[in-house]
């Protein structure tokens, strides 16, 4: 019987790697990210998975060894944050090319320059381009839930692609709460054993060279095939996410609705601040203010018609993101948002608020203000500034 | 260990096959041919970028006829590493599609191993796989043209350290990476050459037999970055070899040996410098102290790794200087 038990974010993870029991995992030491592969380092070292834990000398060479070892034909494992994560850039994208189904937990933190260790998404949205399939959680207990199903999403042959499994540095990392472990069997059974369906380095009897020069004859038709891939992955995440519903009790979707098939006005915010978001949307209502919420769990593919579908009713909607993408027409989720929006016949106002970066707090008091501004703009129709950071000194 | 035998040799399938691209007269293939062919188990191989993977895995073609991966330029090391730990990890728990004694080895150019892989080698190195890393050096980035690497010896005119009206060529002398890999404690470490194929195929034997990571630093000369002849390659690793600028040597848990000491033909360093275009401006008058400072740096290396085999056989000993005629 699956158990409620108290535990940080990261030892959530590191238990669900347990109980996935990879055959190889690389990883080095960065904060957030640090405990997860502690603790998993006691899983091997007391003999309870038969992983074999590769300390390397850097991230980047995290990712090289996780490469060679899946390619090598078998369930590979990582965890990373922030710089860690810009490090191994080459490789993601080396990774997502060979078409290695690597599980990496990112535990979002904050990219230097200032350097620091709390909790934004700048380091996973930097990788949003890199050809991974990107989940994000709310809590502790999602993290653990993605985790699980990242090896069945990844590995599927319809899909073979690398997957990062995002939560909040901190916030979720760090911060206890109760959840709900699996059985054992119950991950074993569910994940199933390795498959492949491309030759793998160790069948010496049929010689695979893989990481072959592809020059203008071929590198595009290379990369249609990712393309594919990736866009075949979001059934593949929906079929995943209610399997595990059922045995679990707990079914995962493209993205979570909060009170928002009858909302008229609508934020859009990923991890931690979801949950924060969600009081302030429930205090609204109890005033009469249809308020609702959207949470995005898959990012990469983004779920474009189903946002737009989710969200098409709504009169204003506020994108929240937890990263800048400097120079650009708003932050990552927004722009992806609102792209999506642009095909419906009646469009809703948009506007973006850059929050959190750093780790800073998202207050009640934040929230509030953002969604009676929503309720301003839908109203007036007139946003007063389309992008913005909140949550700063000014 | 088993002799090595031509006539076997001749009997055994090449694992990387003639078409490949590289150039004629290049001397990597023929590195990577003798030593895969001395070696009986089944390979796997992480080749960094570089000429060798560039030319003989052209997209749909392969040269290759044993498993082979590249993943990126500086971390071959790494990508083996990772493909030796899910062998050790499928073999015990009794997962592996073909349950046989595979051996792994690395393949990188000298810009991939002295510079920008060296982080990644010394790790994997240190770690302890069970891999050999192999550094065909022909002293520069020749994939990108010519440029030099910290192995490019003293002078030479590269694109990056052209010989200009300023300064002459590349002002420091190479990078020791042989020592450094000692300096790690593995097994094994050696230096060879391909025209003592004897020598560099018994050292690749050597080295597959023992456990744990091996390091070989072999030289291959490259006719276009070093502007020689095309069918120069042997002569010039030999001679690199006679000159004592290229010491066939190796590091036995410790244990040092020199392979090969010439004794009445070791030659002047000018006569591996003469033939190389890249060496040109080294023979112009006024640049004389290049061409001695040269000398006293081959002097100093060889003197220093004969002291260490002098150490180890009281029983054998070389004299350095011997057959020095100049
Ligand atoms: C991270 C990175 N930096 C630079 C390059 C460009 N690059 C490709 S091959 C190469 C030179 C390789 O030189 P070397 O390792 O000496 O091998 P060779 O080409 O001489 O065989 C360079 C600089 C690259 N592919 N990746």
């Amino acid at each position: 019987m699956p158990k409620k038990v108290a535990m940080t974010g990261n030892v959530a993870v590191a238990n669900a790697m347990r109980q996935i029991n990879p055959d190889v995992c690389a990883a080095y030491p960065i904060t957030p990210s640090t405990e997860i592969v502690q603790q998993f380092s006691n899983f091997v070292a007391d003999g309870i998975v038969d992983t074999v834990l590769v300390t390397v000398e850097s991230e980047h060479s995290a990712m090289s060894a996780c490469i060679g070892a899946c390619a090598a034909g078998g369930r590979v494992m990582n965890a990373t944050s922030a710089n860690g994560l810009a490090l191994m850039w080459e490789m993601l994208y080396i990774a997502s090319g060979n078409r290695l189904p690597i599980i990496l937990s990112c535990v979002n933190r904050a990219l230097s320059a200032p350097i620091n260790i709390h909790g934004d998404h700048s380091d996973s949205m930097g990788a949003r381009d890199s050809g991974w399939i990107q989940l994000y959680a709310e809590n502790a207990q999602e993290a653990y839930d993605n985790t699980i199903m990242a090896p069945r999403i990844g590995e599927h042959f319809d899909v073979r692609l690398p997957v990062m499994s995002c939560m909040d540095g901190f916030i979720i990392s760090h911060s206890i709460e109760n959840i709900e472990l699996l059985d054992d069997k119950q991950v074993k059974d569910f994940i199933g054993p390795y498959k492949s369906n491309v030759p793998t380095l160790l069948d010496i009897n049929n010689p695979v060279t893989m990481g072959a020069l592809h020059l203008q004859d071929y590198y595009i038709e290379s990369k249609r095939q990712q393309h594919e891939a990736m866009k075949k992955a979001k059934k593949v995440v929906i079929d995943v996410g209610k399997e595990y519903g059922k045995f679990s009790g707990r079914t995962y979707g493209l993205f979570e609705e909060y009170k928002l098939k009858d909302a008229d006005i609508a934020l859009v915010v990923l991890n931690s601040a979801a949950g924060t978001a969600k009081v302030v949307v429930d205090e609204l209502r109890k005033q009469g203010i249809k308020a609702g919420l959207l949470k995005p769990r898959l990012f990469r593919p983004f779920p474009y018609l189903e946002v737009a579908n989710a969200l098409k009713n709504c009169t204003a909607v506020c994108v929240m993101d937890r990263a800048d993408s400097f120079g650009g027409a708003g932050g990552p989720l927004f722009t992806e948002v609102r792209s999506a929006l642009y095909d419906l016949p009646a469009r809703p106002l948009m506007i973006n608020k850059i929050y959190g970066l750093g780790g800073r707090d998202l207050g009640l008091e934040d929230v509030r203000k953002v969604y009676r501004e929503l309720v301003k703009l839908a109203e007036s129709g007139k946003a007063a500034k389309l992008y913005e950071y909140i949550t700063v000194r000014d | 260990m088993a002799v090595i035998k031509l006539k076997e040799l001749s009997e055994k399938e090449d694992r990387l096959t003639g078409g490949h691209r590289m150039c004629a007269g290049c001397g990597a293939p023929i590195v990577v041919r003798q030593m895969l062919l001395a070696i009986d188990e089944p390979v796997v191989i992480a080749n960094a970028t570089g000429c060798l993977e560039v030319a003989t895995t052209i997209y749909p073609y392969t040269a290759w006829k044993m498993p082979w991966i590249h993943s990126a330029f500086e971390n071959a090391a790494a990508t083996i590493a990772g493909v030796e730990s899910m062998y050790r990890s499928l073999k015990q728990q009794k997962k592996l599609p073909v349950d046989k004694d595979i051996k792994f080895i690395a393949f990188g150019g000298d810009g991939g191993t002295y510079d920008i892989g060296l982080q990644s080698l010394s790790g994997a190195l240190e770690r302890g796989h069970n891999f050999m890393y192999v550094c065909y050096d022909n002293g520069a980035y020749m994939n990108t043209g010519i440029q030099r690497s910290s192995s490019t010896p003293f002078g030479a005119d590269t694109t990056t350290s052209p010989a200009g009206k300023a300064i002459p060529g590349k002002q420091q002398n190479r990078k020791d990476l042989t020592k450094i890999c000692v300096a790690h404690n593995i097994p094994y470490a050696a230096q060879a050459s391909p025209h003592n194929w004897k020598d560099l195929m018994e050292k690749t034997r050597k080295a597959m037999s023992l456990e744990g990571a091996k390091f070989m630093n072999v030289i291959a000369p490259c006719n276009r970055g070093w502007r020689t002849q095309t069918n120069d390659a042997i002569m010039l690793s030999k001679l690199a070899v006679n000159t004592c600028f290229w010491p066939l040597y190796e590091v036995e848990y410790g244990v040092t040996t020199v392979n090969y000491a010439p004794k009445k033909n070791r030659r002047p360093i000018v006569e591996w410098l003469k033939p190389q275009g890249r060496f040109k401006h080294l023979f112009k008058p006024g640049n004389e102290w290049m061409l001695a400072k040269f000398q006293e740096y081959v002097d100093d290396q060889w003197r220093a790794v004969v002291k260490l085999h002098n150490e180890a056989h009281p029983a054998d000993q070389i004299d350095p200087e011997e057959g020095k005629t100049w």
